[in-house]
């Protein structure tokens, strides 16, 4: 079992100058390790951000797109991998941090906590490349590689959360975040308003 | 009330795709309707020029086509009204609340031909319109054919004002 925070960090390490979605607690651990204009805080319509992310990859096929998403929230919408697995980008590479429980509502546990597996999920939708991390010193040693690999991607990563992190909505649903992401895609994408 | 009784009582699902693409629709994400089947899917699915994401439930399509409006790129969502329920909290959370242009092109199962939607028999269309305006989510029932102009002209004000638009299809769309 990883601590969420060391497992976000070594992604951070690697992710250029990818747009990431994360979700909820995930979301606010990372937008304190990495944070960039192009994150994209995935809160308010749970589950959603494995498809917001198909629609990143899609309508910006040349910049990586990196999904951190929650087992609570995968499972309100496993629907989405086999759509992500046909449409099949390969500028997209997808986390979920399976923890067992919703941790932003109270740390009840996932339906199947110790039974479900995401990897197995991924791998039977179609994805190209599914695996599990469950040991941060494999973590470290395969990411670089895994990242680098031709999506779509999914990787399990087996944590445990750290301190719980502020949950500031304020920070994800206000206007201002919603803005100043707008301007950084209008930038890539030669958008003049 | 009736709805387009002086018109031609049909929609052509070939005018419906030129309208469409000439509003900048090139990507359309879908979950099969009988409604639109013949007139709209199956054709949109052999267009060389329009993407086809054929999705697992529909509110997937709600945040695709969210992503690729920020992405400054135009897609509509094309379903059944019951996946427009099935959506709501989708609809709610990112298309309204984010002020997001996902223009939601809906089939109205089970709609009397003729009869505005919110006076039909059937509670499934009868409580489409209401729910919408509830949510404020701009929407219009389109079922003749001299009401496809109002297609483009409600996608553009869509994606000018940044909000969503539900154009729902009041009768069987022809091939």
């Amino acid at each position: 079992m990883m601590l969420r925070t060391d497992c976000l960090k070594e992604i951070a390490n690697l992710r250029g100058d990818a747009l990431v979605v994360a979700v909820y607690s995930s979301a606010f651990e990372w937008i304190g390790i990495s944070p960039h204009p192009l994150n994209f805080l995935s809160v308010g319509a749970m589950g959603q951000a494995s498809s917001s992310a198909l629609g990143f990859a899609i309508g910006l096929p040349n910049r990586k797109v990196i999904v951190i998403d929650g087992d609570g929230s995968l499972l309100m919408n496993l629907g989405s991998l086999v759509t992500i697995a046909c449409v099949a980008p390969a500028n997209l590479t997808h986390f979920v941090c399976q923890n067992g429980c919703y941790e932003a509502n109270g740390d009840h546990p996932i339906p199947g906590e110790d039974k479900v597996s995401f990897s197995g999920f991924a791998h039977a939708a179609g994805y190209r490349l599914v695996t599990e991390f469950s040991d941060l010193n494999t973590l470290r040693t395969d990411l670089p590689a895994f990242m680098q690999a031709e999506g779509p991607t999914f990787a399990a990563l087996h944590v445990q959360a750290g301190e719980k992190p502020a949950l500031d909505y304020s920070l994800m649903h206000g206007a201002e975040a919603r803005r100043s992401f707008q301007a950084s895609l209008d930038a890539i994408v030669g958008h003049r308003r | 009330m009736t709805q387009g009784s002086e018109g031609t009582g049909m929609l052509d699902g070939r005018a419906i795709i030129d309208a469409m693409r000439s509003a900048g629709l090139d990507t359309i994400v879908s979950l099969p309707d009988i409604t639109t089947s013949a007139g709209l899917l199956w054709p949109i699915s052999k267009e060389s020029d329009i993407r086809l994401v054929r999705v697992c439930k529909e509110d997937e399509g709600v945040s695709i086509c969210a992503a690729l409006a920020l992405c400054r790129k135009r897609s509509a969502l094309l379903m059944q009204q019951t996946g427009l329920f099935d959506s709501l909290n989708a609809v709610r959370g990112i298309a309204v609340e984010y002020k997001l242009p996902v223009c939601m092109f809906v089939g109205l199962l089970g709609k009397e031909p003729g009869v505005a939607p919110p006076q039909n028999k059937r509670y499934s269309v009868r409580v489409v319109q209401p729910v919408l305006d509830a949510m404020e989510v701009p929407n219009f029932c389109i079922e003749d054919n001299r009401d496809i102009a109002k297609i483009g002209p409600a996608v553009d004000r869509a994606y000018a004002e940044s909000q969503p638009v539900v154009v729902l299809f009041g009768r069987r769309v022809q091939p």
